[in-house]
């Protein structure tokens, strides 16, 4: 990405034009609101979009730094989730050095491989050597209750906040020809999309979700919600073509599969959470609750965007 | 500097996040703070939640034939916590531990005390030591606030060196005092309670 560039910085410029307007709209609607339901409801509105500021100035100002510090970006975001999900998840004494291994060598080496492109073993790390070592790690310490459970639970956590997740600064590596807002486009195509369509899916439940979809997993997520939702992302992503290789329809199709996804993303993981008896992943983003629940949704897009990507676009890796 | 540096490298560590329950995080009375024990970290964790101003005044108390083993182990403890080290065993009327705890607290200080008077390997939290009850019948104006360390004993487990970044809660609850009338293993049992009250769904 190239901040010289006036296609990058009008790019920029709308993306905080839109917060700027959220921001106002937030005000506007502080003034209004009179029942307590109406005020809590606009100062949580408003407490997500203060936090959405910070999100897009960390991912923007990251993005522009170059390679090494967007994967190092993205490395700190897989370490804060696998925190997240660990915290939540019930673990023995006897996990202690398997769980030492996945945050302090499994991660930092999943990123190491982005960071030198060695595809080859960035795929295999986690779903083969990971998947080996880390119950070999437990099974020495000789603790046999709810096993598979345990070893399973660091595997999942380890498949969802490292693997996919690095996936996303691995686009960085595809060979394309040159892109409007360069590699870095993508990876922002990929973000706003899936947030976008998290964020539309929100703002349309709240003015015309009337149907659950999933009342006993995500009670607030609705048919209304998730269709104009889905579908407005998809538009949104249509629009925002030029900074992949695809065309308009190719880009609406695709952004389509990526809030799809996204959703069943959100789903799978609030099922977790609900399994746990918790509402949110943690308090690190005001508004939103956890890392993990931001990410969520890009957690189940990220690889199929990638894979996608490279393989109708050739974008050789 | 050097504390404020080990408050950071704690928060860094352990998340230490903090949770008033019924409890003011700021006050002027004078305080125990008594938590179950399951980690190396939890002296430094409850420690580093506290408010500054609290902190300032609040000492943690250790066991001396651990902490005070080695000289690094003694600079950790005292230099950098402010530690009061006792003895666990061999007690005498010159090496008194309730007669040292209280006189820390004559001076001014709130105390942080493990009343397991060990740590627990499984998270179960073990009965409680007689300790608390003298010294609440020594200085009976303190406040003692039960504290809920959760996470801890994942964190950094016993018999381990290296920590996990897990996220860890500390959890305030209302203070209690011992009644005029109350037996030692009454009261020993109710504090116990106090901690386990503020357990995460300890009423569902």
């Amino acid at each position: 990405m190239n901040l010289t560039s006036t296609i990058t910085r009008e790019f920029i410029f709308t993306i905080f034009g839109v917060l700027v307007v959220a921001s106002s709209i937030g005000f506007v609607l502080g003034k209004f609101a009179k029942t307590d339901g109406a005020k809590s409801t606009v100062q949580n509105l408003n407490a997500r979009i203060n936090s959405w500021w910070i999100m897009v100035i960390v991912v923007i100002g990251a993005l522009a730094s170059g390679k090494t510090v967007a994967t190092m970006m993205f490395a700190i975001i897989s370490f804060l989730a696998l925190r997240e999900f660990i915290t939540a998840t019930p673990t023995r004494r006897a996990d202690h050095r398997s769980l030492f291994f996945a945050f302090f060598l499994v991660l930092p080496l999943q990123y190491w491989l982005v960071h030198i492109h060695w595809y080859g073993l960035f795929v295999i790390l986690i779903p083969v050597y990971a998947f080996v070592l880390l119950p070999v790690l437990m099974v020495l310490r000789g603790d046999a209750t709810d096993f598979l459970e345990r070893a399973a639970r660091t595997q999942w956590g380890l498949m969802i906040c490292v693997f996919f997740i690095s996936h996303i600064p691995m686009i960085l590596h595809l060979n394309f020809p040159p892109l409007s807002l360069g590699k870095e486009g993508l990876i922002l195509f990929l973000v706003i999309v899936v947030q976008g369509s998290d964020v539309l899916q929100y703002v349309w439940g709240k003015l015309c979700g009337r149907h659950p979809v999933a009342p006993t997993l995500s009670p607030k997520k609705t048919w209304e919600g998730l269709v104009l939702g889905i579908l407005s992302s998809s538009a949104l992503g249509a629009s925002l073509h030029w900074l992949t290789p695809c065309n308009a329809w190719q880009a609406f199709v695709m952004a389509l599969l990526l809030c799809t996804l996204g959703f069943f993303g959100g789903l799978v993981l609030s099922a977790i959470k609900r399994a746990r008896g918790i509402k949110d992943w943690g308090t690190l983003i005001e508004g939103h609750g956890g890392m993990m629940d931001r990410i969520d949704s890009l957690c189940f897009s990220a690889p199929l965007y990638f894979h996608l990507m490279s393989y109708f676009f050739n974008g050789t890796i | 500097m050097l504390r404020a540096a080990s408050v950071f490298l704690t928060k860094l560590i352990t998340g230490a996040n903090p949770v008033w329950v019924n409890c003011e995080a700021h006050s002027t009375k004078l305080r125990v703070y008594f938590a179950n024990h399951g980690s190396h970290l939890d002296f430094a964790t409850l420690w580093a939640a506290l408010p500054k101003a609290m902190r300032n005044r609040t000492r943690p108390v250790a066991a001396r034939d651990y902490w005070g083993k080695t000289k690094l182990t003694r600079a950790t403890a005292v230099g950098l916590f402010n530690s009061l080290l006792i003895a666990r065993e061999g007690i005498t009327r010159q090496d008194n531990p309730i007669e040292q705890m209280a006189a820390a607290m004559r001076e001014g200080h709130s105390l942080i005390l493990f009343p397991e008077g060990t740590r627990s390997t499984d998270g179960v939290i073990g009965s409680f030591k007689p300790g608390l009850y003298h010294l609440a019948s020594k200085v009976p104006e303190a406040e003692l606030v039960p504290v809920y360390l959760q996470n801890l004993n994942r964190i950094l487990p016993k018999g381990h060196l290296l920590p996990i970044p897990l996220i860890s809660s500390v959890v305030f609850g209302a203070p209690i005092k011992l009644d005029a009338a109350e037996k030692k293993t009454d009261f020993l049992k109710r504090a116990r309670e106090a901690v386990l009250n503020l357990m995460p769904h300890a009423h569902s």
